[in-house]
């Protein structure tokens, strides 16, 4: 446990120090929401069925740009090969990481997201709903969205390459994240869709870290 | 035993050798496209011309000579390509990253094609062409699978690296691929389950399956061919400075 919380805390305190930088994917996702409202013609009554799953795939588009540059800093200062040389295990570091990057990413996402879904006019009872499922399904797509970033970390293609490659892989979070909100927007009981979005977290969390870890290896030799 | 494990063991290291490979295989290719051809061509003119004609969908339903063929084909390949990449990881082998080089164009062509065919399919069956079914969405994640493996091979510059990428990928995609199905799958479901299971009886007619059954494993060898085809000249593309393909272009 060891190797996750010092890259964990190692990852936080670098995040702090970039302040504007991890406000970003937030105030994407607001600026997004605003947009999709006034895109829409700021006719609410267009926007209520479709309000959950809107968000949720608004916050997916945050989730991949927030993810892309997730090893960029640390592969130009050379202390991803060290992590990649010494860290024991890889699994565990690779995992704090992922976590220290969903800590300033998604949480704030889903976190904010009641606030946002004021724009798009979410009654009040479905916001928490709506929060609780970001909550569930982002750890999810950081951490299926690492393998992409760390792929194609060497390569010095950006974000439009990282989007197509782990956007297919995303399909089951917003299947079950959109469902839950939108079911817990019309008034049901999403607990099947959230117990799904939390199988899909712990299966993640198992095999996503050996992805990372065999993507990172090879893009270390390009 | 001994015989035949020696045996197995070098085949595959000659298949490993791109140069055997390609002096070995020209005809193969050659056989593979005669006899998937002749497959093909007899089974098409009995599913389209002999074969009854359905009672709910009449003539519609011929498509399904494409259609399914295909569609097998695409999620066939793909698995084929994740096991060339978990080769290609563990062995290093070349020849396992220029099949996966020379097959995802083809499996990729392949599932635009089931999923055109599916469309086409659906007007007068289902009133619809594209429906947000359980087996059309999972077929359109496969087709932006296939994009990817594309992609990724093109963006990084050197041809032995993006070979190591390209495999990881082609894993983590097969890895998806259930969970991606069974997800879609939970949406209730407008496309007809699967006729053919193995171990059970097939729910349809054997006058419309045998016909099937040929046109199916005529493409599977016709498609090979192609592979095989395509993977030779990912040879000669890859290996252009070898003295071999010189003198093999020159005594052309």
């Amino acid at each position: 446990m060891n190797a996750f919380a010092t890259e964990f805390r190692r990852d936080l305190a670098i995040s702090a120090r970039h302040g504007a930088e991890t406000m970003n994917p937030i105030a994407f996702f607001a600026l997004a929401a605003f947009l999709l409202g006034l895109g829409l013609g700021q006719s609410t009554s267009r926007l209520d069925e479709a309000a959950g799953g809107a968000l949720w795939v608004l916050a997916l588009f945050a989730n991949v740009l927030a993810v892309e540059g997730l090893f960029s800093r640390d592969r130009e200062d050379g202390s991803l090969e060290q992590l990649l040389l010494h860290a024991k295990p890889l699994f565990a570091a690779l995992l704090g990481k992922v976590a220290a990057h969903w800590i300033v990413s998604g949480l704030p996402i889903a976190a904010l997201s009641p606030l946002v879904a004021l724009l798009v006019d979410v009654p009040p009872s479905g916001m928490f709903a709506l929060a609780l499922t970001l909550l569930l399904g982002t750890p999810t797509l950081a951490l299926v969205g690492a393998i992409g970033a760390a792929l194609v970390a060497g390569t010095g293609r950006g974000g439009l390459l990282v989007a197509l490659l782990v956007m297919p892989l995303y399909v089951p979070t917003l299947l079950f994240g959109s469902g839950a909100a939108m079911t817990a927007l019309g008034g049901g009981d999403p607990s099947a869709e959230l117990l799904w979005l939390a199988a899909l977290l712990a299966l993640s969390i198992t095999l996503a870290p050996f992805g990372i870890g065999a993507a990172l290896r090879v893009g270390q030799e390009y | 035993m001994g015989k035949a494990t020696e045996w197995f063991r070098r085949t595959f290291h000659r298949m490993g050798s791109p140069r055997w490979f390609f002096a070995g295989s020209r005809g193969w290719m050659l056989g593979l496209y005669l006899v998937g051809g002749a497959l093909i061509a007899i089974g098409s003119a009995w599913g389209l011309g002999f074969a009854p004609t359905d009672r709910l969908q009449g003539d519609s339903y011929r498509i399904l000579y494409v259609h399914v063929p295909a569609a097998h084909l695409a999620e066939a390949v793909y698995v084929a390509i994740a096991i060339a990449g978990a080769v290609h990881l563990v062995w290093r082998m070349k020849m396992a990253d220029l099949a996966i080089a020379a097959a995802a164009p083809v499996g990729m062509t392949l599932t635009a094609a089931a999923l055109a065919t599916g469309y086409i399919w659906g007007i007068p069956t289902w009133g619809t062409g594209w429906v947000w079914d359980a087996r059309t969405t999972s077929m359109l994640v496969l087709l932006f699978l296939y994009f990817g493996l594309i992609a990724l091979r093109q963006a990084v510059p050197r041809a032995d690296r993006a070979a190591l990428a390209v495999s990881v990928l082609a894993i983590v995609g097969v890895v998806n691929i259930p969970i991606i199905k069974y997800s879609v799958d939970w949406f209730t479901t407008l496309h007809q389950p699967a006729s053919i299971r193995i171990g059970e009886r097939p729910s349809i007619d054997p006058s419309m399956l045998w016909p099937l059954a040929v046109n199916a494993l005529g493409y599977y060898l016709f498609l090979v061919g192609v592979v095989i085809a395509a993977l030779r000249a990912k040879i000669i593309e890859r290996e252009a400075k070898a003295d071999w393909v010189r003198t093999w272009v020159q005594a052309r």
